[in-house]
Order: structure tokens, then C-alpha cells, then sequence
């Protein structure tokens, strides 16, 4: 569990997040979500410590983030997998080099033992016979996939996903959404999401919270979003046309889409 | 401007800091040593030596005319080129081409990885990216630029010997007895420390430009730029400060 408390930063006098307080729960898919500049990269690079907050606490289940001295942290982020927007895959790595770098950085497995990791990883994202490729000859969507294998080959406790479907297609986004809801529900990972995708809101948004202008302005559920009466929510989900009269037919049948 | 220089050197200091820690697995420092070594030294060679030995042919030329008609014996030439070489032009010509080569590779390499977010991918699996990313650069070219500018002074005392001799200006027992000629075995410890301090100098400067990068193509291509101009011009302070304080 992260639960995070009053968290605030400023860019010089630009205040990004303003106060946000909330708890993300294990074996959850976690979602920030809000308009391009509410704050959620932002968040999120908080939440990894890529960036420190101004004021406010964040808690690892029991650590305080903010208190832990830099080897205590590097201790802490074994615990730790992020995906990345745009993958971040190292180039002059093959995919096995790749998803294999953590074991050969942190662990005293034999190649055997590191070999076998890899492929159970890579077949767990539905990845097979791609071991020496190179980042460059495989998909967007491929990579995506062999940076959750990476993000996942040390057992994290807590998962971060940054826009996992952005550059995707529907049908890729869907599977991507998918593979991290199972992942997550397998391992009981905390798991945190940073996107706009509408689909990943309505597919497995089991907790959203919604950030606009760098505070929390709703939480809840993919079921609750349809009745809620937030405005800032309702502009933001159904900001089309087509969406709105959508959410208009599903509350006249009931609330559900 | 001054509390600028200050920022940029208060955090050069604070990465280098960071980069000396003990390595998360030996093993990986290891093979990323071994690599940069590669590099650095291999990938260099051919350069060094063809920047040398036209430094030395020229420099042999250039005071074989100078010489010629005055009271000044013709095996100075010999002498005159040795000490040249090994006091200032192998370890100063050969360190500020490096500073281009390599340097300019190491802040495109590391920058380039900022821009891709691979330094915060490596971050957050607790990775410490000052340390793997930077000491391995440093630590191997303190040992192979050394042996660079050692194969560049050789190679620019040939280059002189094949530009005078067979050209007629000096006959070869002149040269060679130039060359043993009044040979101070403290010329080539002081060439040894420039070319450590220069090469210390051609992997932190970069790598600073580098590791801190920030925007785009262009904030890179200038971060690649400034290193090799900071570079270069401490490379020529510092051997200026070097010359002072081993030659009082």
C-alpha cells in the first residue's frame, strides 16, 4: 500500500500539486488521471523519487519515503517497477540483455537461473522467441511489453505504469490494460497508473483519482463514474459529443455502460 | 554569471561524489570498464597515432630549417623533438583531439540516455547512474589514455626521424644521437601527469554536460559542443598549472 499525505510542489512560484492526499491499495489497478499539465507526471515522478516534494509525506506501507537515506532508497526501489512512456529501453541491449540488466545488477543468479526468469517474464507479456532482437526491430507495443517483463523480473511490490497505452492501438491498449490488471492481481502489487486513455479509465479504473490543477478533485471506482455529478470529472470522460450522449442512454438505462 | 560557474561546479562536484561509491554488482563496473577501455583506447588509435606523427614530422622540419646556416649542432633537431613531444605536444595535442572524440561521445552517450529517460529507468530500479555510468569512463581512460599519449610520443619521435632523415636534412646517426641526447627521465613522469589530469578532465567534464542535459536534440548538440570547449580550455589551464608546479 502507498498512501500519501498533503503532498505539495512547486516549480519557483508555479505550484503543480496542491495538497493531494490519498492511499493506493495492493492488488488494485491505481489510476491518476486528469488533463495534459493537472499534475500527474508530476505525481508520479514524486511517487518514484525522481523528484522530491516540497512538503507532505509518502508511506511504503510502513516507511516514510521522504526519511530514507539515498542506500536505504536504493534498497527500496528493488521493490520498485516502472514502466515508462516511451519504454526506455536501452538501445545497444537486446530484449534479453534488457529484461535480464536487473538480475545481472542485483542478484547472484546463475545464468541458468537468470535465463530462465527472463523467459518466464517475457512469456508471462506474451513474448516469445524475441530473446535477441533489439529494441529497434520490435513494435511499440512489443516494447511496451518487454519493459513491463523488465519492470517485473525482480518481483516488485509496487508497480508504476506512465501512460502504458499512449502511441497504442485500441486493440494493443487493451491487452496492454489487460496484462497489467493480471500481473497485479497475481502478485498483489501496488499498482499505480498515469494516463487519459478513456478506455483504461472504463476497463479496470478500480481506483481513479482525478487531478485537475494539481489537486484531487474526485476519487472513485470505473462504476461510480458514469453517475458521479463532478463536473471536472464529467468534462474530462465524456468530453466528446458521441461520449456525452453515451452517458446520457447508460443513466437512462440505469447508470451502467 | 559568477554564481552560475559556481551552481555548475558546486554540482560537478556533488555528481563525482555520487559516481564514488561502491559498485552494486563488480562484476557489471567490470565489463563496462572493459568496454570503455575498448573504446577509449582502441577506438582511438589510429587517430593518435596520425595526429602524432605528423606532429613530429612537422616539428623535425620546422627546426631543421630554423637550424640550418646557425652554429647550433644538426642532432639538436633530435633532441629538440623528443623533449618537445614528451613535455607538451603528446600529452596536449593527443588530450585536447581526445577531448573531441571522446568527449563529445560521452556527453551524446549520457545525454542521450537523460533524454530517453534510460538515467531514470536505472534510477528507480536503484541504480546508482552517477556511479555506473560515469566511473567506468573515468577509470578507463586513466588507464588507457596514459598509454595513448606514451604510443603518440613514440610515434611523433619516428614521424620526426621519417620526415628529416630520408628528406636529406639530417643524416640518421645525427637524429638518433639527438634523440639520446641529454634525456631527463623527469620529462616522461611529467608527461604522465598531464596525462592523467587530462584525462580525468576529458571523461568528468563531458559526462557532467552530459548526466545533467536537458530539452531536446539541440540542448544535446550544445551539451556535446561545451564539453569539448570546457574541456579543451581546462585541458590548457591545467597545463599551464602543471608546468608551473613541476618545473620550479
Amino acid at each position: 500500500m502507498i498512501r500519501i499525505e498533503n503532498i505539495r510542489k512547486s516549480f519557483g512560484d508555479v505550484e503543480v500539486l496542491k495538497g493531494v492526499s490519498t492511499t493506493f491499495e495492493p492488488g488494485k489497478s491505481n489510476l491518476i488521471i486528469g488533463k495534459s499539465g493537472a499534475g500527474k507526471t508530476v505525481m508520479l515522478k514524486i511517487l518514484v523519487g525522481l523528484l522530491r516534494p516540497t512538503s507532505g509525506n509518502i508511506w511504503y506501507g510502513d516507511i516514510n519515503f521522504g526519511e530514507l537515506d539515498k542506500k536505504q532508497l536504493r534498497a527500496l526501489r528493488m521493490d520498485v517497477g516502472m514502466l515508462f512512456q516511451g519504454s526506455a529501453l536501452f538501445d545497444s541491449m537486446t530484449v534479453e540483455e534488457n529484461v535480464r540488466f536487473p538480475l545481472d545488477m542485483f542478484t547472484n543468479k546463475t545464468a541458468k537461473e537468470k535465463l530462465d526468469r527472463v523467459n518466464y517474464c517475457l512469456e508471462r507479456v506474451n513474448l516469445e522467441g524475441v530473446n535477441d532482437k533489439f529494441p529497434s526491430e520490435t513494435s511499440g507495443g512489443m516494447q511496451k511489453r518487454i519493459g513491463i517483463a523488465r519492470s517485473i523480473v525482480l518481483e516488485p511490490k509496487y508497480l508504476f505504469c506512465d501512460e502504458p497505452n499512449s502511441g497504442l492501438d485500441p486493440t494493443t491498449a487493451l491487452l496492454i490494460d489487460e496484462l497489467i490488471v493480471d500481473i497485479t492481481k497475481e502478485n498483489n502489487i501496488t499498482t499505480i497508473i498515469n494516463t487519459h486513455d478513456m478506455n483504461s479509465v472504463m476497463e479496470i479504473g478500480d481506483n481513479i483519482v482525478l487531478l485537475h490543477h494539481g489537486e484531487l478533485v474526485w476519487q472513485g471506482n470505473k462504476d461510480e463514474v458514469v453517475e458521479s455529478d463532478n463536473s471536472v470529472l464529467q468534462d474530462f470522460i465524456f468530453a466528446s459529443p458521441f461520449l456525452q450522449r453515451l452517458r446520457k442512454a447508460a443513466l437512462a438505462g440505469g447508470g451502467k455502460l | 554569471m559568477k554564481f552560475n560557474f559556481l551552481h555548475n561546479f558546486g554540482r560537478y562536484i556533488l555528481m563525482l561524489r555520487s559516481a564514488i561509491s561502491r559498485p552494486e554488482k563488480f562484476s557489471m563496473y567490470w565489463k563496462e570498464t572493459m568496454r570503455q577501455m575498448n573504446d577509449i583506447g582502441v577506438g582511438s588509435l589510429v587517430i593518435v597515432c596520425l595526429i602524432a606523427v605528423f606532429i613530429g614530422a612537422v616539428t623535425a622540419v620546422q627546426f631543421a630549417y630554423q637550424l640550418q646556416d646557425s652554429f647550433v649542432p644538426n642532432y639538436y633537431i633530435g633532441y629538440i623533438v623528443r623533449d618537445s613531444t614528451i613535455i607538451e605536444l603528446a600529452p596536449t595535442i593527443t588530450c585536447l583531439v581526445l577531448a573531441g572524440k571522446v568527449g563529445s561521445n560521452i556527453a551524446a552517450e549520457i545525454g542521450g540516455m537523460r533524454q530517453k529517460e534510460h538515467i531514470d529507468a536505472m534510477e528507480i530500479m536503484g541504480v546508482n547512474t552517477a556511479a555506473y555510468l560515469i566511473m567506468p569512463k573515468v577509470i578507463a581512460a586513466l588507464f588507457v589514455i596514459p598509454l595513448l599519449v606514451c604510443t603518440a610520443a613514440v610515434v611523433s619521435i619516428t614521424g620526426g626521424y621519417m620526415s628529416s632523415v630520408p628528406t636529406g636534412w639530417i643524416t640518421d646517426a645525427e637524429y638518433i644521437r639527438g634523440v639520446r641526447s641529454f634525456f631527463e627521465s623527469y620529462y616522461v613522469l611529467m608527461m604522465f601527469v598531464k596525462a592523467i589530469v587530462f584525462a580525468f578532465i576529458l571523461t568528468t567534464v563531458p559526462a557532467y554536460q552530459g548526466y545533467y542535459v536537458k530539452g531536446g536534440s539541440i540542448e544535446l548538440g550544445q551539451a556535446s559542443t561545451q564539453a569539448v570547449v570546457y574541456s579543451d580550455i581546462l585541458i590548457l589551464l591545467a597545463d599551464y598549472l602543471i608546468a608551473l608546479l613541476l618545473t620550479v
